[in-house]
């Protein structure tokens, strides 16, 4: 693997590093604020942010300055930024690091993201569990404050921006932008309807930016070092930059690794993940977080941008990349996810609210040795009346465990409703009406 | 909803958080903003979120009760019921399924014995599947209250259930996040 430059885990990689003020500012910290409040205009500062490419780190991959550039310039109230650090995709725990190791990093990153588009208020939606990175997060605002780089009138500037730190209370969904503002409206955490987008109609009915930890943190470093430089990082000019990949499953090192995005799986797995953890050989991997769909040893040299990945039939979401090895039931893993879906599902749209909940009872009838003949073809089916019919993309995620693995595994299923057929022939159950 | 069961008799849950919670107000244009912030604070409080705290919480915002539990169903970390001194939390989902979730979670059953409702008969522990806790390079792992546990054996779980039964405290509880270890 050819030698690269890491940029977010730079700080916190060096020894004894713990993320204190004073020790970011001596790595540079808070310089790439100092240099645009009031000196560069925030239409320039967006115009930076867009020319690097910078694409969102929380799953859906949008460019940042792009996000930025929608919100109106002309509008007479108040504008928001919310700090996405619900990190609650399965596979994923990159967020975490940052906020734990290297808090100032993105509290920077959201003071210049604040002044770009125009908001005094930030809130960081933190999931509920997170307490440690909670506490962390809140002793740095105040550390900030003091510094004089955050709250009223920063470094003399007459720019204000208020960070609140404001924590959830265990819901999969408010990671997803709209149910987050929902939340921190003080509702149930479910999906709006889009358009319009928080672009416009945020939070509060406001413009709003949601942006994912990850994403704010690489901030900094653009204002720093300019948009050419992180543009030419990675795979220009549509997936440019470096992510961190987290790395967990049958492997020898878990963990997170920050890679430019032109590194292969196999890069990631073997390299830096130190290959199985047994020699059992890779059965399957899931590239993108549990909403991303199965991949198998044939994928293993696809790049870990954006556009790879989807040609390779998956997404690299929001980087949680999962090892299985040989003697993984891939209907087992299919219903552990599934489960998960099912656990998590908000309830708002029918077809994810049911359509879960049936696909978890056929994948544990299969699994039980009750499988139907017919199971498969209803799982298709079900999945089938998902994908794309729910307001949110909840619905096109939780489908991805069953569609992948029967499109790559079809036979495990079989094989298990085989089993049924022999173990339960001549039972006479009520008999089960056909979907077709 | 029906008359208050629960809270702290007599007086009222929030009355020493006045400060917090005037500051708290302070944040958010829309009062209503609070909600999950207060149910946190209530559950941390009294163990779980009463009727009283509910109740309290719908008065301090200008809201009505029911808006109140409507938020406060929705959320898993929240509970209507009071749960054990230690609230023991098994990630189940695949990522730490995969490192032998299963087997801990079996095995943490069968030593502490917890009654259909998850709690064991002395009411110091209650166990809770989970799912992801965004802790999967370092799994198994479990959350008990506010601390993360991680790459659990048997072995280590069995020195955090007697620490905790011993001191109320655990020393192996997981610091700031540094996966993988660098010399």
């Amino acid at each position: 693997m050819k030698t690269f430059e890491k940029i977010l885990l730079k700080n916190m990689e060096q020894p004894g590093y713990a993320g204190s003020l004073a020790e970011y500012e001596r790595a540079g910290g808070y310089q790439a604020l100092k240099k645009v409040l009031g000196r560069v205009p925030p239409a320039d500062v967006i115009d930076t942010v867009k020319q690097s490419g910078l694409r969102g780190r929380g799953g859906a991959g949008f460019p940042t300055g792009v996000k930025w550039s929608f919100i109106p310039r002309d509008h007479p109230g108040p504008r928001y930024l919310c700090c996405n650090a619900d990190e609650s995709e399965p596979g994923t725990f990159k967020d975490r690091q940052l906020m734990e190791r290297d808090p100032h990093q993105i509290l920077e990153g959201m003071a210049i993201a604040c002044y770009a588009i125009g908001a005094q208020t930030a809130y960081i939606y933190i999931r509920g569990e997170f307490r440690l990175a909670a506490t962390i997060l809140e002793r740095a605002i105040v550390e900030a404050g003091r510094a004089g780089h955050l709250g009223a009138d920063i470094h003399g500037s007459g720019v204000t921006v208020n960070v609140y730190v404001h924590a959830g209370a265990g819901a999969y969904i408010c990671g997803e932008e709209t149910a987050l503002l929902e939340s921190l409206e003080g509702k149930r955490g479910k999906p709006r309807t889009k358009p319009p987008f928080p672009a416009t109609h945020g939070l509060y009915q406001q413009p709003t930016v949601v942006n994912n930890v990850e994403t704010l943190a690489n901030i900094p470093h653009i204002i720093n070092r300019g948009g050419a430089w992180y543009a030419a990082i990675g795979v220009p000019p549509k997936s440019p930059g470096t992510r961190i990949f987290c790395l967990s499953g049958h492997v020898k090192r878990p963990g997170n690794y920050e890679l430019p995005v032109d590194a292969t799986f196999r890069d990631l797995i073997d390299d830096l993940g130190g290959g199985m953890r047994s020699d059992k050989p890779l059965k399957a991997f899931i590239p993108g977080g549990a909403s991303a769909p199965f991949l198998t040893p044939e994928h293993l040299d696809v790049q870990l941008d954006f556009e790879s990945v989807a040609r390779a039939g998956s997404m690299s979401g929001s980087g949680g990349v999962t090892v299985m090895e040989d003697g993984t039931s891939m209907v087992w893993a299919a219903l552990r996810l599934m489960e998960f879906f099912y656990h998590e599902s908000c309830g708002k749209c029918t077809p994810c609210r049911e359509g879960s909940a049936w696909i978890v009872q056929i994948l544990q009838r299969i699994l039980n040795r009750q499988g139907r003949p017919d199971d498969v073809r209803t799982l298709e089916d079900i999945c089938g009346n998902i994908g794309g019919r729910t307001v949110c993309a909840f619905g096109d995620a939780e489908i991805a465990p069953v569609q992948s693995t029967l499109k790559y595994w079809r036979s495990e299923y079989e094989a298990l409703i085989a089993e049924a057929g022999a173990l339960n022939a001549g039972r006479k159950d009520i008999p089960v009406l056909s979907v077709s | 909803m029906r008359p208050v069961s629960g809270g702290v008799a007599g007086g009222m849950v929030f009355d020493k958080h006045r400060d917090f919670i005037a500051e708290l107000l302070t944040r958010y244009p829309v009062k209503r903003s609070a909600i999950l912030p207060l149910l946190n604070l209530a559950q941390r409080e009294e163990g779980c979120v009463s009727q009283a705290a509910m109740r309290e919480i719908a008065d301090l915002l200008d809201l009505t009760p029911p808006q109140v539990f409507e938020t406060a169903t929705f959320y898993t970390m929240l509970s209507l019921k009071p749960r054990g001194t230690f609230h023991v939390q098994v990630c189940r989902s695949l990522m730490c399924a995969l490192v032998g979730a299963d087997d801990l979670l079996a095995w943490l059953r069968a030593h502490l014995e917890p009654g259909a409702d998850g709690a064991t008969a002395d009411g110091r522990f209650t166990i809770s599947t989970v799912e992801c806790l965004g802790s999967c390079a370092t799994g198994p792992m479990m959350q008990i209250n506010d601390d993360y546990y991680e790459q659990l054996t048997r072995d280590k779980v069995g020195r955090i259930v007697n620490d905790l039964k011993q001191t109320g405290d655990c020393a192996l509880k997981s610091g700031p996040f540094m996966m993988p270890e660098r010399k």
